[in-house]
């Protein structure tokens, strides 16, 4: 296994607020991080900024190459433009380099019928946005895969199977992921460490070693959460 | 003049077709009104040439260029003093346009036909379109996934700020094509109406594209054949028209 991707004392701070304050991590190839955190603890920016997509302090270090698939957490987009899921899926094949033909297969692996492809994304329900987005993201076999509250506009049925083929995700194809996720269960089940944000610090490390009763009782300032002990 | 009346029909026609193209992004990226801004630009420059004597397309090209880049930086501040500014840079560029023209060619520069099209000019206006429709071509992909979500576009490694400046110059070289034509005041309605039009009727991209094209040049021929005919101002005449296709195009019940 090598380093896909190091933080070393990022923070960011966006209009004279430091939202996230020196977090530092490797994640290997294979592996899976959960960011976990309440509300406004910057786990969001967090994600852009290893992204790039906003300014930071510290060092993001990718390894040479490495290649990366996005879920953000919502889109604002026009959903009553004249667009399809493959005309998204035929771009981004054509801004990466890659063929048309792998986007039958990706949009197979998330669980979407081929039909789904001519669908406008403004007819779409939340749970099929969600796996084109998904689907969106595999498109090109990236080296790791960051999603952010994947299932945030989603109801639970749609939740579970949504983790399902992240799960699946993971054992089939040995894909490395990053995901911000507000579900404990799926965080024990599903990541090999957890980061945890909040404004007044970090922990990083194994599920069942770090997220005892006492900090999660501390990250998210209520005493109603618990730790899943059993094996 | 017969030449010059082929010249004038052939360029009208394909200066339609690259402003129902661009047009439809623009509608798609919710640039409709700034455009608009963007086609009042070149009335200063448009007044300048007609006053010190030089060609009228070279002001507003100058004109039109120092306004995209002012309404690109403008678009970085998102918010409502962006907005704002968009908006005094319009009416000033309206109203300062309007003092530097001379009285007899006020009317020509705001609604168009300004002077005879000859072969050169002819062959610069076709290059035009060729340019603008090629670098629609070229930048698609990278301004539908902009469209969609300019971060994920980001993440990608699409320098997005490059495509929206590439575009915004795509659409003032439009704009430039449409002037002799529609005059400064007019020619936005090329851009916006076709567009509108095309998205009431269409269902998918290339349908909304084609549709958004066809539309433009029906007005544009259905323009030049009533103006012909009837002597009446081309400008004006194309403008009622495509106004009259977005009429009727409210008959259908939206797609």
């Amino acid at each position: 296994m090598s380093a896909i991707l190091e933080l070393k004392n990022v923070s960011v701070t966006l209009d004279h607020d430091t939202i996230v304050r020196g977090v530092s991590f490797v994640i290997e190839d294979g592996q899976s991080i959960a960011i976990i955190g309440p509300n406004g603890s910057g786990k969001t920016v967090l994600l852009k900024a290893i992204l790039g997509l906003i300014a930071y302090d510290g060092e993001i270090i990718w390894r040479p190459g490495a290649t990366v698939g996005y879920v953000p957490q919502k889109i604002d987009a026009d959903r009553s433009v004249p667009l399809n899921v493959r005309n998204l899926l035929v771009s981004k094949a054509h801004v990466i380099g890659k063929g048309e033909a792998e986007i039958t297969q990706v949009i197979q692996r998330v669980g979407l019928s081929e039909p789904v492809l001519a669908t406008p994304i403004g007819h779409l329900s939340g749970g099929q946005f969600q796996r084109a987005l998904v689907a969106f993201a595999l498109l090109g076999d990236p080296d790791i895969v960051l999603f952010d509250e994947p299932t945030a506009s989603m109801d639970e049925p749609g939740e579970e199977q949504l983790y399902a083929l992240l799960d699946r995700l993971r054992t089939e194809v040995g894909i490395t992921t990053v995901v911000v996720s507000h579900d404990l269960s799926f965080v024990y089940r599903h990541a090999d460490n957890v980061l945890c944000l909040n404004r007044s610090g970090v922990c990083f490390g194994p599920p069942r070693g770090v997220l005892t009763s006492k900090l999660l009782a501390e990250l998210f300032d209520a005493p109603t959460f618990y730790g899943h002990t059993h094996s | 003049m017969i030449a010059a009346s082929f010249f004038a029909v052939v360029l009208g026609l394909a200066s339609a077709l690259v402003a129902g193209l661009v047009g439809s992004f623009a509608l798609m990226k919710r640039i409709t009104l700034a455009g608009d801004v963007i086609s009042h630009l070149a009335l200063p420059g448009l007044g300048l040439a007609f006053l010190w004597h030089f060609q009228p397309l070279a002001g507003a090209a100058l004109t039109l260029a120092i306004g995209i880049v002012l309404i690109d930086q403008l678009q970085r501040r998102s918010g409502l003093i962006a907005e704002s500014a968009i908006g005094v840079v319009f009416v000033a560029a309206l109203a300062a346009g309007t003092l530097v023209t001379p009285t007899e060619d006020l009317i020509d520069a705001l609604f168009g036909g300004f002077g005879e099209i000859n072969v050169v000019g002819f062959a610069l206006g076709i290059a035009g379109c060729v340019i603008v429709a090629a670098t629609i071509y070229v930048l698609r992909h990278e301004l539908i996934l902009g469209i969609f979500s300019p971060d994920l576009a980001r993440s990608l490694k699409i320098n997005i700020d490059r495509v929206n400046l590439l575009y915004l110059f795509s659409f003032g070289l439009t704009v430039l094509l449409g002037l002799h034509f529609l005059g400064s005041l007019l020619v936005g309605a090329m851009i916006i109406v076709p567009p509108a039009v095309a998205r009431r009727l269409s269902n998918t991209l290339d349908q909304y594209l084609i549709l958004s094209a066809l539309t433009s040049m029906t007005a544009a021929g259905l323009g030049f054949a009533i103006s012909f005919h009837w002597h009446l101002p081309l400008g004006p005449v194309i403008v009622a028209v495509v106004s009259a296709i977005f009429a009727a195009s409210l008959a259908r019940r939206r797609a």
